[in-house]
């Protein structure tokens, strides 16, 4: 799948996490989604972002336009190096939550991409990554 | 570290939030909107969210934790101004802060605040706001 | 970049260039594309040409390559008329025909060029025919999208213009919904809608499903979501004419529309008058208003 423009962020601190939302937004704006597309993925990548840095310790963001045929799409990638999720099944549920969350992280973001894919491996770090397309 | 100011009006605390808040300006708002409860004894906070362009988990865990502690300091609080965008996003998200009062503008949240203090006085509204 | 092989066989097709438009157009009209209103003679053969000098000269250039930069215009050239052809209302293999008319006098050419041995001329002639087929290709693909673009344009607009927003009364709107709602369609009236309700500021809005046929699960989910939202924007919803076979399938389905839910658009309107504070009483008849 052609990338047409990629930048990776680090995300140490919770500025990281508003820049990630100012980035991503910029790029869903760049490639004309439609306002309400645009506040799903900024608010997906909202959500995974915090993840990254309450249970992985901190990690990248890297934010990309992704074309395939003849639409295009934002792709946010996540990764950290933390403690790895042991049951991802269990973590997608809705209220599942280690950090005293509401537990809407995951499955929330999920709901808001249109692509979606997790792994992970304890003690070695997760991989996130969540699109949404231009539609038409 | 900034923060968001916090303005009396009658017995209501009004804030209007206008920037993208980083999650440790989120917490320090509800920190001082509950001192500010406790220390002027308002019955009413109103939040002007018509500024924000995302509101996410965490944002949304404030407003009903908010809600909820003012509830706990005898005020009500209504938000007002989600945009649509904000509101389907939330709805999809799964929060629907079924715990939180809202009204379309400032001044219908005003309305509204002053019609659920009086009902809980039996004031007339106009005698509070 | 072309081989010796190709770029003596660009200078030939370069000089044979007439004949093999010729022999092209030729096979144009015996296929039927020309006429009928659609296209003249001489547009086609324009546009003919121009295609073949772009052809020749990227074969020069690029060999047999299609990918090559120096297509680029030779592939431009070939979506913008297959666009065109698909508003102009031709079918796929017509305007695919196009190109792929342009196999036999390829190869005629190829069999008339001097200076070719007989085994470059044979790969030269695979070559050929594979680099047709692939612009054939583009053809349709380019019609097919410029389709598909206007399906999509169709699809918006009659969503559009299906989910009307109307005005009841100052701060109340209405959304009749007739027809089959899918999940495209009902993310564009819960957009329509929550947008109508900053427009207007409207405290309540009355969702009426009474042309609505089916209802199932999912579109029941978007309906609650649809009210969720309004409720985060500070308006009430109202949903009225659910009809009592929807009403029976929904508890069947375990579906529960909590929500304020109203058996005609009319009881809704009643309900919404009332909690903005307004009241419908008779008119006083002009006799005793006068008396």
């Amino acid at each position: 799948m052609p990338v047409t423009s990629s930048d990776t962020m680090e995300i140490r601190t919770s500025d990281d996490i508003v820049r990630v939302r100012q980035k991503v937004r910029d790029l869903a704006v760049g490639i004309g989604l439609g306002l309400v597309d645009q506040t799903k993925i900024v608010t997906a990548a909202s959500e995974i972002a915090r993840n990254t840095l309450d249970y992985g310790g901190g990690g990248t963001a890297r934010v990309e336009v992704i074309e395939e045929g003849f639409r295009r799409g934002v792709r946010v990638t996540f990764e950290d190096e933390g403690p790895g999720i042991a049951d991802v099944t269990r973590a997608m549920q809705d209220g599942f939550t280690t950090g005293g969350g509401l537990g809407l992280g995951l499955s929330g973001a999920k709901r808001l991409s249109n692509e979606f894919s997790i792994q992970s491996a304890v003690g070695v770090g997760t991989r996130i990554m969540i699109a949404r397309w231009k539609s038409g | 570290m900034d923060r968001i100011p916090i303005l009396k009006m009658g017995s209501a605390l009004l804030v209007t939030i206008q920037v993208d808040m980083q999650d440790r300006l989120a917490m320090a708002l509800e920190e001082d909107l509950t001192t500010r409860i406790a220390q002027t004894g308002a019955r009413g906070v109103l939040i002007d969210i018509s500024s924000l362009e995302i509101v996410d988990s965490f944002i949304g865990r404030m407003l009903d934790s908010i809600a909820a502690v003012s509830r706990l300091l005898d005020a009500r609080t209504v938000v007002v101004g989600m945009r649509p965008a904000v509101a389907i996003t939330l709805v999809e998200l799964g929060l629907t802060l079924t715990g939180v009062a809202t009204a379309l503008d400032v001044e219908r949240g005003m309305a509204l605040l002053g019609e659920r203090i009086a009902g809980a006085e039996g004031f007339d509204a106009g005698d509070i706001l | 970049m072309a081989s010796p092989d190709q770029a003596r066989f660009a200078a030939l097709l370069a000089a044979d260039r007439d004949r093999i438009l010729a022999a092209w157009i030729g096979a144009l009209k015996a296929a039927g594309t020309v006429g009928q209103g659609r296209i003249t003679a001489m547009e086609m053969e324009t546009q003919a040409r121009e295609m073949l000098g772009h052809l020749v000269a990227a074969i020069g250039e690029a060999g047999f390559d299609a990918k090559a930069p120096a297509y680029g215009r030779l592939r431009d050239g070939l979506a913008e008329i297959s666009r065109t052809r698909a508003m102009q209302g031709f079918s796929p293999s017509e305007t695919a025909a196009f190109v792929f008319s342009l196999k036999r006098p390829l190869h005629e050419a190829i069999a008339r060029a001097e200076g070719l041995d007989p085994a470059a001329a044979a790969e030269i002639g695979v070559e050929a025919s594979v680099l047709v087929d692939q612009f054939g290709l583009l053809t349709v693909e380019a019609y097919q999208k410029r389709r598909e673009e206007v399906i999509i344009r169709q699809q918006r607009e009659i969503a559009e213009l299906s989910t009307p927003v109307v005005k009841l009364w100052d701060g109340v709107l209405a959304l009749p919904l007739i027809g089959t709602l899918d999940s495209e369609r009902t993310q564009v009236v819960m957009e329509n809608l929550l947008q109508s309700i900053v427009d207007h500021s409207a405290e309540i809005a009355i969702i009426d499903i009474t042309g609505v046929p089916t209802v199932d699960t999912l579109v029941a989910q978007h309906l609650l979501k649809t009210v969720a939202a309004a409720r985060l924007m500070g308006a009430d919803c109202i949903i009225s004419g659910i009809r009592p076979q929807i009403a029976q399938t929904m508890v069947h389905l375990g579906v529960e529309l909590n929500v304020v839910s109203k058996a005609t658009l009319a009881d809704a309107f009643a309900v919404a008058l009332r909690r903005i504070g307004r009241t419908v009483v008779p008119a006083r008849p002009a006799a005793s208003a006068q008396g």
